[in-house]
């Protein structure tokens, strides 16, 4: 756009001046969630494959990472990160059509999403702690 | 590319529809992600231990092979879907094409080293 003069009107208000609010945190959280499983969570499960694959030797030592302190909040981490990207998700499919759209449900929608990934985090670290015991 | 009509504006620039071909992809793998990742989870819980006699005889019974078979294409088809928006969004000109043709790469090739891996174990190589 060579040529346009420049303006001194007010842009509009981005991110710097926006309130942050539940439903935009989510939504951020959704890219976040997805692109660190994308790139994070997924060449965990290749490693844990590849090692079933390869043999006993080698899956020992992936047990022996996963379930060593860091492994174990790595793997709290991206439960976490895999239960918001779910909920958030589903929260996206709803939206997708037409539903949930006035202000009081979309708010609790997005509030919702963060309850029950907490919940569902903390229900399967529960569950791993009494019935796999470590 | 003409600038009389609106047809001569957009000829050349691809075809319609290729956004909504990705959008709706994106939603199926998502749905498909849904019902296996629940299966895996669930699958996971339910085995005897997650030591490697039990993970790899688990595996080799074909109503775990083949939905983890499944699992694969649907996680790494829409991760690739995902970060393609990601790149859009962030990275511009030249770099975006290169990051592009590595995320086709990585996405290309971890759902092969993980398939080979599966059936690997499916099959009784192990």
């Amino acid at each position: 756009m060579a040529g346009r003069p420049i303006s001194p009107r007010p842009l509009s208000p981005h991110l710097t001046i926006w309130k942050w609010q539940v439903h935009a945190i989510v939504s951020i959280l959704h890219r976040i969630t997805g692109n660190a499983m994308a790139l994070g969570a997924v060449v965990l499960f290749l490693w844990w494959l590849i090692a079933a694959a390869t043999g006993p030797a080698a899956y020992l030592t992936f047990m022996a990472v996963a379930t060593g302190w860091f492994g174990i909040l790595v793997g709290i981490g991206f439960t976490w990160t895999f239960f918001q990207h779910l909920c958030s998700g589903v929260r996206h499919l709803i939206m997708d059509t037409g539903q949930g759209f006035d202000l009081g449900t979309s708010k609790a929608m997005a509030t919702g999403t963060l309850v029950i990934s907490v919940a569902l985090t903390v229900l399967t670290w529960a569950t791993i702690y009494i019935y796999k015991g470590f | 590319m003409g600038a009389g009509t609106d047809l001569g504006r957009v000829r050349g620039l691809g075809a319609a529809k290729d956004g909504v071909h990705h959008w709706w992809l994106q939603r199926v793998t998502a749905i498909a992600n849904i019902l296996l990742m629940l299966w895996f989870i669930f699958s996971l819980v339910r085995l005897p231990g997650l030591d490697y006699s039990s993970v790899t005889l688990w595996l080799r019974q074909p109503v775990a092979a083949v939905p983890m078979l499944l699992l694969i294409v649907s996680v790494f088809w829409h991760l690739r879907l995902g970060v393609q928006v990601l790149l859009e969004d962030y990275v511009h000109g030249a770099p975006r094409v290169l990051a592009m043709l590595a995320l086709n790469f990585y996405a290309l090739a971890g759902a092969a080293a993980a398939v080979f891996a599966v059936l690997k174990i499916a099959l009784g190589a192990v």
